[in-house]
């Protein structure tokens, strides 16, 4: 009999069921996509003390049946086995926070109705001692008629025994539905149930509220918010910048190995000028990446990012937003996607929709190769006052640009396509927690291993196909390689459109493989002048010395501005068309994008050709 | 009086709840975050800039941030 064994992990948002799905799991996950819809399908492997696996899924938070969101949808389908090629949970594992008790019974109860084989994870128990709180479980199982397990996932305290319940459970024959109530019944009765289960209560002082003093007051919070987004920055330069030297190092060595070993020949150069130098030249940005998710994680983790909505909502509400659309669009910084796919919390439609459609704005990782490179090559690397050097002015001006496009796109859509009431914003706000080093670990790793493989398949592609469109057909005596290839005539009918804005034909054919992502622009530009070296002295000349000698001031310029808006990623468009079901918006994101960038680049061309730069 | 012009630490109990003035969804998030008639609340902390919105409010042992429109729609008295 092999019959694939289904539980399920079900409870309120911040009732730690990411930590008990870790501490169940390990580091062994499947994170997918359920079909269709853009939330995430977290499962893992769970063995059975009978030695049995058990396919266990982690279910989107949720507050009750009745979905107001996305997220609280797919839960909602899953659990009732409505959800096409999902198959029903066999076990609903219920997820209670112990310290809030009385709110997380209110939808146990009524996942309870359902009659179906289920325990309960008494979770956190430790910090709801910490509240004062003592806890009967046994007052409650009797109470609720089903077994209740008191865990403390990050202790791994009570899972031998959660796992045992999850067997037992399986043998249990459903009860028949017990009679469906009322929100309002259901929560005197939840009210009653934990005042007969917790023993006893000292109101200590607790520490959450103390640090909200702080973190939400109205002068001292915005500081700490901000002083706290200027280290997240600072230190995503700063510190990834050596990491980022030994990847390179390391590529240039794995390529001398490869032009030592190998014959010199078509292939040695498809290694060496496409694979290496492209996908190499992107690979350097993991080290940037994974520090920016892990404060973000640690953020989230700690109950910080809630309280960073709270004092960002007013600010997000001037142009028709919410507090809520803080989160997804910090995550953008990092990547669109994972900030798009973020927007499934945000339960206003309309709300939700201009976040998606604003989210490319962000300066993602993506660009920073291309401003990295560029930057690097024509600002001087001049001082401007005390610790502030020009080139990091003019690559937080590229910052500020691409935040305050974003908001003026937001203001103009909220008043025309997007119209509609003003969003509200409403937010359980968790209690702080300690962040532990194994859910972050986890995080951090499945957030690289996206990148990487993003790296090595989509960006791998692209390069060796536009390395082959630059080899062939082969330059004959006396041509320019580049000039003859079919990338080269392909750009040269780019070249045609913006011209107008300063480009020349290297930076248009640099844009049509970045379509693909717009980190491939270093590395075509890397390949095209690979490709066009006359000799070996110039073929060593680094990236920035190259562009340095064909392009002028004005025309760097406007290639930063054009990327500060161009919509060159084709998973954020992706992501778009699944999020928004269609392809109108994607498309209208698309349109509206390239008009700003083409704009932005000519306004800048100009003015900087006016100003004699 | 209502719940948007609750003194800070003041507790209170929702008397009242003008559901008609909040969109169907909000009504459910409230509700679902025991934010009904019969609750007992009080304001922990207020937002900056004019207006002091959102509002972040204690109810049962969770605090929740809404938006001073929400706050509106709900008739409170004062609890010793």
């Amino acid at each position: 009999m092999s019959r694939h064994r289904t539980a399920a992990l079900v409870g309120n948002p911040n009732a730690g069921k990411s930590a008990l799905f870790n501490a169940l799991t390990g580091a062994r996950q499947k994170i997918a996509n359920y079909p269709g819809v853009t939330v995430e399908r977290k499962a893992g492997r769970l063995v059975l003390p009978s030695g049995e696996p058990v396919e266990l899924t982690d279910l989107p938070g949720s507050y009750g049946l009745h979905a107001t969101s996305p997220d609280e949808e797919v839960t909602r389908k899953v659990i009732l086995g409505e959800f096409p090629g999902e198959a029903e949970p066999e076990v609903l594992v219920l997820v209670l926070d112990a310290s809030n008790l009385e709110q997380h019974l209110v939808f146990a109860l009524e996942v309870l109705e359902l009659g179906r084989p289920t325990v309960i994870a008494l979770n956190m128990v430790d910090l709801a001692e910490r509240d004062g709180l003592v806890i009967d479980p046994a007052a409650l199982e009797s109470a609720l008629g089903v077994p209740v397990i008191p865990t403390v996932a990050v202790r791994r305290k009570g899972l031998p025994e959660l796992a045992a319940a999850i067997q037992a459970a399986e043998a249990r024959a459903p009860e028949h539905h017990r009679p469906h109530v009322t929100l309002s019944e259901r929560r005197l009765t939840a009210n009653a149930i934990a005042d007969g289960a917790i023993l006893s209560e000292t109101t200590r002082h607790r520490l959450h509220s103390k640090l909200d003093r702080l973190f939400l007051h109205p002068w001292i919070g915005p500081v700490i918010l901000f002083g706290l987004l200027f280290v997240v920055f600072q230190a995503v330069f700063a510190w990834a910048s050596p990491f980022a030297d030994a990847l390179e190092g390391a590529i240039g060595w794995i390529s001398a190995q490869v032009v030592a070993v190998m014959p010199p020949g078509l292939l040695r150069d498809a290694i060496t000028e496409g694979v290496l130098s492209g996908v190499g030249s992107v690979v350097v940005f993991l080290p940037q990446i994974v520090i920016l998710f892990f404060f973000i994680l640690v953020m989230e983790s700690t109950g910080y990012m809630a309280r960073a909505a709270f004092l960002m909502d007013r600010m997000m509400a001037y142009v028709g937003l919410s507090g809520r659309s803080f989160i997804p669009l910090l995550s953008s910084f990092a990547c669109a996607i994972p900030g798009i796919m973020a927007t499934r919390s945000i339960s206003d439609p309309r709300d939700r929709l201009t976040t998606i459609l604003i989210a490319p704005l962000m300066t993602c990782s993506a660009r920073l190769p291309v401003y990295a490179v560029i930057i690097g090559a024509f600002i001087p690397n001049t001082k401007v006052g005390v610790g502030i050097g020009l080139q990091g002015l003019v690559l937080f001006a590229l910052y500020v640009a691409g935040v305050v496009g974003a908001m003026a796109v937001a203001l103009v859509l909220r008043r025309s396509v997007t119209k509609g009431a003003a969003s509200g914003f409403i937010m359980e706000m968790p209690k702080y927690q300690f962040p532990r080093v194994k859910d972050l670990a986890i995080g951090l790793f499945q957030r690289a291993w996206i990148f990487l493989r993003r790296a090595g398949t989509i960006i791998f592609t692209v390069t060796v196909v536009l390395w082959i469109l630059l080899s062939f057909p082969q330059a004959g005596e006396g041509e320019n390689q580049v000039d003859v290839s079919i990338a080269g005539r392909m750009a040269d009918v780019v070249a045609v459109v913006v011209e107008p804005i300063g480009f020349n034909r290297d930076m248009a054919l640099a844009l049509i493989p970045a379509m693909a992502a717009r980190e491939v622009a270093v590395s075509s530009l890397a390949t095209t002048y690979a490709v066009a070296a006359d000799n070996e002295e110039e073929e060593a000349m680094a990236l920035g010395d190259q562009l340095k000698s064909r392009w002028t001031l004005p025309m760097a310029l406007a290639f930063l501005a054009w990327f500060v808006f161009a919509p060159q990623c084709l998973s954020t468009i992706a992501v778009a068309r699944r999020e928004t079901n269609g392809w109108v918006w994607p498309g209208f994101m698309l349109a509206y994008l390239f008009a700003m960038a083409y704009i932005a680049a000519g306004a800048t061309y100009w003015t900087a050709v006016a100003l004699g730069l | 009086m209502t719940l948007d012009r609750l003194p800070i630490g003041q507790f209170a109990r929702i008397i009242a709840v003008d559901w008609s003035l909040l969109v169907d969804e909000e009504a459910q998030r409230l509700r679902s975050l025991g934010l009904e008639e019969g609750a007992r609340v009080s304001v922990a902390h207020r937002g900056i800039f004019v207006g002091r919105d959102p509002l972040a409010i204690t109810v049962g042992r969770m605090t929740v941030a809404l938006r001073r429109a929400h706050a509106r729609a709900m008739q409170v008295e004062t609890l010793s």
